[in-house]
């Protein structure tokens, strides 16, 4: 596959970043805004409220994640327009003007002093504006390097590091080159293989950056662990598919920055980069924690192998299901995007699997919805440090 | 046919990648990185994904995959038995 001219269709923000998606977003501050959003998306057809647990009394570093991550989400250049509700005033305009720094179409509505019944009709006048806005933006042809495409495994077994993840591999050693903007983390899933990621990073600022990063994620499970971890990392369901240890779940894990990208920075858990290349984000391995992070982030495509068949999507973030394992491509195929099971009979070569896998995220950017969109999972699974207050 | 897979030929154990593989059962492995084929009987009945030691392990030895160590052997393992967290455990945690 020649990418030296390779084009895909998206739409054009604001800010110049480039979107795979229009979706127009009922975004709540709160989880007592939860109702209200539902029922704007109800009310307005063609919006997507995003419910989630927390947003209160939360504090620090906790606190600065929390709204890093909400505004993240809705300046996602998958995102046309969103519309905001909170409990009170202050943190919803935090979270608006947040995301009107991108110079997209957004507005907050405070329950307090209005009731839900309120806030649901004024909000939905907004919504019903933006949705039909929206629906005229159209496509427009751009380069390859306007994609920002992240990764992270799921469900992971043996064949994950026999085939599919060693296929994202191929795919990033052939993206990187063209000055596309990749991702990837899971940061206590390098334990046992983090040498050979140290190794990888472009100069020693990455590679001090990126041994803190870890360090602290280990201090964090020695502090609090009552086992080896295992049923936890690696899961119950790894396990089951034949990983024994976290080294060798690790050694798999890596397989997918390739053999030629370099790790050219170190990103805080929904932190932008700031520039093309490989970008190791510190987040956790749980599969939709990390990809809610990466969309929150501002990468539009993910590439998401998987061994025992992990069913996750994201709302924004379309989601690329790859998988080795014929067992899994057999029982579970509405699940798969890309089968690259035939790499383990010799049928098909990593290079060939490669260009499946980009074939795919072509089809993918240019509109066609992942197995994921179409099943209609949309799991946003927001990142806790701490207790809240 | 290909029954189990190999990443490099240092490796201590293979990755079964076929369903149904049981005891007694001859497989033919794939060793990826130097593309070249290994016999081994397999021991016990071993679930597709799973592991088969491919030399001889003994307690506390280093087990190999990828050419790199992914963990201790807690339980002596014979070539072809099936090799996981009954035998094998973590160094790091």
């Amino acid at each position: 596959m020649d990418l030296g001219k390779a084009t895909f269709w998206g739409y054009k923000r604001e800010n110049g970043r480039i979107g795979v998606r229009n979706h127009v977003v009922i975004l709540p501050v709160d989880d007592l805004s939860n109702a209200a959003c539902l029922a704007v998306e109800s009310a307005i057809k063609g919006t997507m409220a995003i419910p989630h647990p927390y947003g209160r009394l939360q504090f620090g570093a906790d606190l600065d994640l929390h709204f890093r991550t909400l505004i993240g989400t809705g300046s996602n250049p998958n995102v046309a327009a969103v519309v905001v509700i909170g409990i009170e005033e202050g943190w919803t305009k935090k979270v608006v003007d947040g995301i009107k720094a991108t110079g997209k179409p957004v507005v907050g509505f405070g329950i307090e002093q209005h009731g839900d019944h309120d806030t649901i009709m004024r909000a939905s006048k907004a919504a019903k504006e933006y949705v039909q806005w929206a629906s005229e933006k159209r496509r427009e042809e751009r380069p390859l390097k306007d994609l920002w495409v992240s990764t992270k495994c799921g469900e992971s077994d043996t064949t994950s590091g026999c085939g599919s993840n060693p296929t994202v591999g191929n795919a990033f050693d052939k993206l990187y080159p063209h000055g596309v903007t990749l991702a990837f983390g899971e940061t206590t899933e390098l334990t046992g293989g983090e040498h050979l990621v140290a190794a990888r990073c472009r100069n020693d600022e990455v590679r001090k950056k990126f041994q803190f990063v870890f360090d602290r994620y280990q201090a964090v499970i020695e502090a609090h662990k009552t086992s080896d971890l295992s049923d936890s990392q690696p899961t119950k369901g790894n396990i089951e598919g034949g990983l024994t240890t976290i080294e060798e779940k690790a050694l798999g894990n890596i397989q997918k920055i390739g053999r030629k990208c370099v790790v050219d920075g170190v990103l805080d858990k929904a932190e932008s980069p700031t520039g093309p290349g490989l970008w190791f984000m510190d987040s956790s391995s749980a599969a939709a924690e990390m990809v809610t992070l990466v969309a929150a982030a501002g990468y539009t495509v993910h590439f998401f192998p998987t061994g025992q068949g992990n069913v996750i999507g994201n709302p924004i973030l379309p989601v690329i299901k790859l998988c080795a394992n014929p067992r899994t491509v057999r029982t579970m195929s509405e699940h798969i995007d890309v089968d690259v099971s035939g790499l383990l009979r010799k049928e098909m070569s990593p290079d060939e699997a490669g260009d499946k896998l980009l074939e795919c995220m072509f089809k993918t950017a240019n509109g066609r919805l992942t197995s994921a969109e179409a099943l209609g999972h949309r799991e946003f699974v927001l990142t806790r440090l701490y207790e809240s207050a | 046919m290909i029954h189990f897979v190999v990443h490099d030929e240092n490796d201590s154990v293979g990755v079964v990648v076929v369903e149904g593989v049981k005891a007694g059962q001859k497989l033919t492995g794939w060793i990826m990185d130097q593309d070249k084929d290994i016999e081994v009987s397999a021991r016990s009945d071993i679930p597709i994904g799973h592991k088969l030691a491919i030399r001889g392990l003994a307690k506390d030895a280093t087990v190999i995959k990828y050419g790199t160590d992914i963990g201790r052997v807690v339980a002596p393992i014979a070539v072809g038995e099936h090799a996981h967290v009954h035998n094998i455990k973590t160094k790091r945690w």
